[in-house]
């Protein structure tokens, strides 16, 4: 393997301008959104009483969620030593951060008083699950951060491995922080589980390296450096292997909830009787989200297809929102169990009605274009990517 | 037995600081007396409550209760906001014995749990339970994150989904936060009922400090039987409920 080199890229060309202003207009769009729903009120939204969490918290949790996966390349190089991952190190810290910043982003702008943020920074309860992701997230960015900043200075790199592990270390802590906001919910048919920690950490490694894997191959795409098959399928494997993984809990998830008679209803109601929420879970999730990348990423048909990886990484991208909404927004239109033992005639107990609107649609993709911008304009003025991962750069086991 | 000596403690530590005070500076006991009795200090020496007798309390009960908060509280007059939108304070519930088919109406409001998770998961301190066991929400902290909604088992809580106008004196309701009953603490610290209660004619509903042996409430929850909704979740509630 030869001596890698960094560079940033040209960022001159009409296309780079053309996705600037693409992504820019997304993010305009987004502002504009919060402007509205600000100075209205969240009535213009879908969200209810019963409906808290709407669609800009789907995105916001995928985008963190996704965040600490992103980080998965740098750790498996660092932490477990893996040679060829280690040229994506670098890319693999800048795609995380990018994403947290565009989740937190959306979390933070749709708060009922966003105004209020300095609050949240001054005012901790520290019995609370999500004052504690607030300093998780916080964390993450600085020791991220600092994980870069030993990548790139060379005298530096000699620490990089210590504190890779340590980010590898808080990234696990923090999604089982986010998934932990769901699982001590105790009042809730479709949460108060402890798997749900371990799933969001599984999920993380799914959303995170299918974002991770687009961002690679277009940038070099666009770029037109080379980039090697020997990355490229191992990345895919990699994947194929996340996705089942994903399938795996969720399949214990549901199966444990099923044992336990009290949950019975919850589990009819998605897996069977939910309507858009059935659907979302069948075909967004299983179908399009996992069985169809599987087939992508394995059939030999379509086996070490670029285009078809592309692909497989979009549809997990998809069927990871439509599995965060099912999560989210199905859990909570399900109502608690108020009497157990007890029909209610009136006044509780029937499903929630959510219609995501326009504007909450807005804001979250704004939050995805966020992190798109943040990570084309940091490899224009920063070495983030090699200028090659052709085979012979990247595969310590080539042989020419 | 745990409250007891609790209370005991309290009662002896209070005694050892106001001990203290009066060594330490007559200044400070001028000042203890003269505050008039409103403002004394709340302490966990009371724990408010509330009985709700479902046998005796009937629909249009029910209806004098959720409009009487409304009127104290200001919530209900938003224009904007959808049904599944607009505060709800206090509901009106029916229920089915799935195995009796007995039928029970009752009024449903925050529960004032003593191990209230919407406190515990507050990021901000803004859902706060005072020393007297009853549950709040302070509105220049909350930042309108609705995380308390997700953890409240009881659907208590309301979020403000438009900008309001002419909000009560002493309930500055505000868009972009969350509220829930306040067991009318503006009118108990004064010495009175909360709102719901003085709609009502009879007893079928009972207000009062649930650790204080004279009251009618304590009396009586010692007489009849009487349940918290969802009492599996161990949230020792603050409102109490028979006949269901
Ligand atoms: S009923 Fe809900 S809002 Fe009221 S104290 Fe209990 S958890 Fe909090
Ligand atoms: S909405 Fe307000 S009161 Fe509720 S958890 Fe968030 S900050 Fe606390």
């Amino acid at each position: 393997m030869s001596i890698i080199r960094y560079e940033q890229t040209q960022g001159k060309s009409l296309g780079f301008y053309a996705l600037i202003a693409g992504l820019g207009a997304f993010v305009l769009a987004a502002l504009a959104s919060v402007y509205f729903m600000e100075h209205n009120g969240h009535h213009v939204t879908g969200m209810s009483n019963h409906i808290v969490w709407g669609l800009p918290h789907v995105f916001a949790l995928f985008l963190i969620v996704a965040a600490s996966g992103a980080l998965n390349i740098a750790s498996i190089a660092s932490v477990f030593n893996k040679k060829i991952y280690k040229p994506l190190s670098r890319l693999s810290g800048l795609v995380a951060l990018a994403l947290l910043a565009g989740g937190l982003m959306v979390l933070v702008l749709d708060l009922g008083r966003p105004d209020r943020l300095i609050v949240a920074m001054t005012e901790y309860n520290f019995e609370s699950i999500f004052a504690w992701n607030i300093i998780l997230y916080n964390g993450f960015f600085l020791i991220v951060g600092v994980y870069l900043w030993m990548m790139f200075e060379r005298r530096m790199n000699k620490y990089s491995r210590k504190v890779g592990i340590a980010a590898f270390t808080w990234r696990l802590i923090l999604t089982t922080g986010t998934g932990s906001i769901f699982g001590f919910l105790v009042a809730r048919q479709a949460y108060d589980a402890v798997i749900m920690a371990p799933m969001f950490v599984v999920m993380s490694f799914a959303f995170g390296l299918a974002f991770f894997v687009l961002v690679l191959m277009a940038s070099y795409k666009w770029t037109a450096r080379p980039l090697g098959d020997a990355i490229v399928n191992r990345l895919s494997n990699l994947l194929g292997v996340f996705v089942a993984a994903v399938m795996y809990f969720v399949a214990v998830y549901h199966l444990g909830n099923l044992y336990l008679a009290e949950n019975s209803g919850v589990e009819n109601f998605i897996l069977m009787d939910g309507g858009i929420y059935t659907q979302l879970f069948w075909y967004g999730q299983i179908i399009m989200g996992s069985l169809l990348p599987l087939a992508l990423l394995y059939s030999p048909a379509t086996k070490g297809n670029r285009s078809m990886l592309g692909l497989a990484s979009v549809l997990i991208i998809l069927g990871g929102i439509a599995q965060l909404y099912v999560i989210i927004i199905g859990g909570q239109a399900y109502p608690m169990e108020l009497f157990p033992g007890k029909e209610i005639l009136e006044g509780y107990g029937t499903i929630a009605a959510y219609t995501p609107t326009l504007p909450e649609l807005m804001l979250g993709l704004g939050g995805m274009a966020v992190a798109l911008i943040a990570i084309t304009y940091l490899v224009k003025f920063l070495p983030f990517l090699p200028e090659s991962l052709a085979d012979n750069v990247a595969d310590p086991h080539h042989k020419s | 037995m745990k409250e007891l000596n609790r209370r005991e403690f309290i009662k002896s530590t209070t005694v050892a600081t106001a001990g203290v005070a009066t060594i330490a500076s007559g200044i400070s006991l001028t000042t203890f007396a003269a505050e008039p009795k409103e403002t004394n200090p709340v302490t966990n020496e009371k724990r408010w409550g509330m009985l709700i007798d479902t046998n005796k309390l009937t629909e249009t009960d029910i209806d004098d209760m959720v409009n009487a908060c409304q009127e104290e509280q200001g919530w209900g007059e938003e224009t904007h906001s959808n049904a599944d939108q607009k505060p709800s304070w206090i509901k009106k519930v029916k229920v089915k014995d799935t195995a009796t088919q007995r039928i029970s109406n009752l009024a449903l409001m925050c529960q004032h749990c003593e191990e209230p998770p919407c406190v515990d998961v507050c990021p901000t301190n803004a859902s706060m339970k005072r020393e007297d066991g009853i549950v709040l929400v302070d509105r220049h902290l909350c930042i309108g994150c609705r995380y308390c909604m997700m953890a409240c088992p009881y659907d208590a809580r309301s979020f403000v989904h438009e900008e309001l106008t002419n909000q009560k004196e002493h309930m500055p309701r505000g868009k972009g936060t969350v509220e829930s009953c306040t067991m009318c603490v503006h009118k108990v610290d004064k010495g009175e009922q909360p709102a719901c209660v003085e709609a009502l004619n009879g007893d079928a509903v009972i207000f009062g400090d649930l650790l204080d042996p004279t009251s009618n409430i304590h009396q009586t929850l010692k007489r009849v039987q009487s349940t918290q909704i969802r009492a599996d979740l161990n949230l020792n509630t603050g409102v109490r409920y028979s006949g269901i």
